[in-house]
């Protein structure tokens, strides 16, 4: 899960990072307070789940209480591909002499979490890590014993040379990893850990991403959801437990299984086909899941065929082919259905699909061609 | 031969009393797997079809020897069975569950290797070796022994792999989903190793799918390492870039982790990459020359 800036400064901060002073405002004359309260050049930032913010005119310096009105009435209720600014975060522009990155991943390959820093700061860390890969240092962590005080302080040296500079990076880059593990982080980076021309360490910039498997243990960071920017369609998957992402095609597509719902795509592809969504109804399958998808689907109106391709394994298809039957008892789908399922209790779900004059198809292919097909027809 | 999993294993299913736990133990029972203890904390003492439960997955291993652990236990509980099952003397640990924090699964991972421990997933199907014994949740009807090894990060797609197989007579040695989560146990080059070394193996099929560089590396260690053949398939080359498919690792990030990337490193391995499942038997026959 994705928290804004805001909140993850809110939780740097709690774990002793120093963070310049800030506020969120969604009102432009609070924003004038802020700024008059700070009593310096202060930086106006759009809080919305997306990047190039800057880009877009979201982030301003004001170096007055003026200015940071103005530039929040511009700001709060602007567009930024596709979302709306309902807040601006207001903090004080602290001057840099220098800027740093460090952060820290998940690493598949070690299985660790993997600290980087580099001396490149302030700028894309991917794009650092294309062109200038020998300018990002790597750490792996040892998740038992976290990360000592000598492999933050050697993580520090790399940064920056003056002995009580390196001291307070490394205060940092303790805290970081604290924070990191503390909030169950798949990823958290401070891009830029700034040093002022009076030699003081700010991290400026912060970004945490969350691992949705561990937010059970995290219901404080659970209620920062954001849920501006996430469609009717998309909480409503989220909440009965599918995985769905829209695409531009018109073959809708309800799978168990993500690799299945991918190469099911693909293969809708093959046949000459577009399709128009990815879902995965995921393991353990109830008949409210199927009616969700089919729910989902059917309010897509680029969507012209749909196929339900089902390989039972802890998912059992006669779960399936009930909630299928329930779906369509409610109301009339309205668009030609192909269905396949085959795997665990298959045979059952055969029985229950005949009972409502429905049939599987045999293969994956004969399903996506006919289903392509159809879709064709219908356009 | 097969790899990591035969009809000697001795079987303890955790979660054994839970809805998915006791259903899949009456098909892996069904399927011809040995299984000789189950644990439910708080039910020690009880039979679940004549299978013995215990409290811990240390008693069950010493009363009645299990040297295998599948887990079928609810996310929330499910790091903490892991890390039991690990430090409990069995040597082979399945977690099925998903959806268990990354940063557990990797303190997991880490005794794992420290004790000699083979952990497969988390979030995966399992294994099975055709003919001999299942530990996990496939489809077992499926299957059918033969020298085809399959390694996969997904698990219907999988099936969906050994179905074409079957379809066209060609049976499995062992057939192993890894799971799709970024941290996991065994990963695509503890199988293909496996599989180089397993005598029943005469090829092998690894799925795989966007994101990470699990196929890059794949690839290169089959270039160095494999004398068998291998044919592949990847899933997601239509999936958009920055949307996550599903799976927490599937997804296309700074323009890394495509499809294309996968199928280009593993066609300079010298590996064929299906465009469709149905036409990986295909691809096989060629690779063995018949």
């Amino acid at each position: 899960m994705k928290i804004h800036e805001y909140q993850a400064r809110g939780i740097l901060s709690e774990y002793g990072v120093p963070i310049p002073r800030f506020e969120v405002v969604d009102d432009p004359g609070d924003a004038r307070r802020v700024a008059e309260e700070i009593g310096r050049m202060v930086v106006v930032k759009a809080q919305v789940h997306v990047g190039g913010r800057g880009k877009a005119g979201g982030v301003k310096l004001a170096k007055t209480p003026d200015e940071a009105e103005k530039h929040a009435t511009a700001i709060l209720g602007m567009d930024i591909k596709g979302l709306t600014v309902e807040r601006v975060m207001v903090a004080d522009a602290v001057d840099i002499e220098s800027e740093y990155y460090v952060g820290i991943v998940v690493d598949r390959a070690t299985k660790r979490p993997v600290y980087m820093v580099s001396a490149a700061g302030g700028v894309d860390i991917e794009e650092v890590a294309a062109t200038t890969p020998e300018r990002i240092h790597k750490h792996p962590v040892d998740p038992d014993k976290g990360l000592s005080t000598a492999e933050a302080q050697e993580l520090a040296a790399k940064l920056d040379t003056r002995p009580h500079v390196v001291r307070d990076i490394a205060v940092v880059v303790e805290k970081l990893y604290d924070a990191f593990t503390g909030s169950d982080a798949s990823l958290a980076e401070i891009n830029p850990l700034v040093v002022t021309p009076d030699e003081q360490v700010w991290a400026i910039d912060a970004k945490i991403n969350i691992d949705d498997n561990a937010l059970f243990r995290h219901p404080d960071i659970e209620a920062m959801r954001d849920p501006s920017g996430e469609t009717d369609d998309l909480r409503r998957a989220r909440e009965m437990g599918l995985s769905y992402v829209k695409l531009e095609g018109d073959v809708g597509c309800i799978v168990n299984g993500a690799g299945l719902a991918m190469t099911t795509m693909d293969v809708i592809k093959y046949y000459g086909g577009e399709p128009a969504n990815f879902l995965d109804i995921g393991g353990s399958s109830s008949p409210e899941k199927m009616q969700t998808a089919i729910d989902i689907i059917t309010s897509d109106p680029n969507v012209k065929s749909i196929l339900i391709n089902i390989f039972g394994g802890i998912t059992r298809c006669d779960d399936v082919a009930r909630g299928l039957v329930a779906a369509l008892k409610e109301r009339s789908v309205g668009l030609p259905l192909v269905v396949r399922l085959t795997g665990t209790n298959a045979e059952e779900a055969g029985q229950i699909l005949a009972e409502h004059e429905m049939k599987s198809a045999e293969t994956m292919d004969e399903a996506v061609e006919k289903v392509v097909e159809l879709a064709r027809r219908q356009a | 031969m097969s790899i990591f999993l035969d009809e000697a294993t001795r079987v303890c299913v955790q979660g054994i009393t839970g809805r998915d736990g006791s259903f899949h133990t009456r098909a892996m029972v069904e399927y011809g797997t040995n299984v000789v203890a189950g644990v439910t904390p708080g039910k020690g003492g009880q039979e679940m079809d004549g299978i013995p439960v215990f409290n811990t997955v240390r008693e069950a291993v010493d009363a009645t020897n299990a040297n295998a652990t599948i887990i079928f236990v609810p996310a929330k509980f499910a790091a903490g069975a892991a890390m039991e099952a690990v430090e409990s003397g069995a040597k082979l640990v399945v977690v099925v569950s998903e959806g268990v924090p990354t940063l557990d699964v990797a303190k997991i991972y880490k005794r794992a290797k420290e004790l000699g421990v083979r952990m497969i997933g988390p979030n995966c199907p399992g294994i099975i070796s055709p003919g001999k014994s299942k530990l996990g949740i496939m489809p077992g009807s499926i299957h059918s022994q033969g020298g085809i090894g399959v390694v996969s990060r997904s698990g219907t797609l999988t099936y969906e792999v050994v179905d074409s197989l079957g379809r066209a007579g060609m049976g499995q040695s062992s057939v192993i989903g890894i799971g799709g989560d970024p941290i996991i146990g065994t990963n695509f080059i503890d199988a293909l190793e496996a599989f180089e070394k397993d005598h029943e193996t005469e090829a092998v099929v690894l799925i795989g799918e966007i994101g990470g560089t699990d196929e890059e590396q794949a690839a290169e260690f089959i270039k160095a390492k494999m004398t068998k053949p291998v044919v592949s398939f990847i899933a997601g080359r239509t999936a958009p870039p920055g949307k996550r498919m599903g799976h927490a690792g599937a997804i296309i990030a700074g323009g890394k982790g495509t499809a294309q990337e996968k199928m280009d490193a593993l066609a300079a391995a010298g590996v064929p990459v299906a465009d469709r499942p149905s036409e990986i038997p295909g691809l096989l026959k060629t690779a063995l020359g018949r």
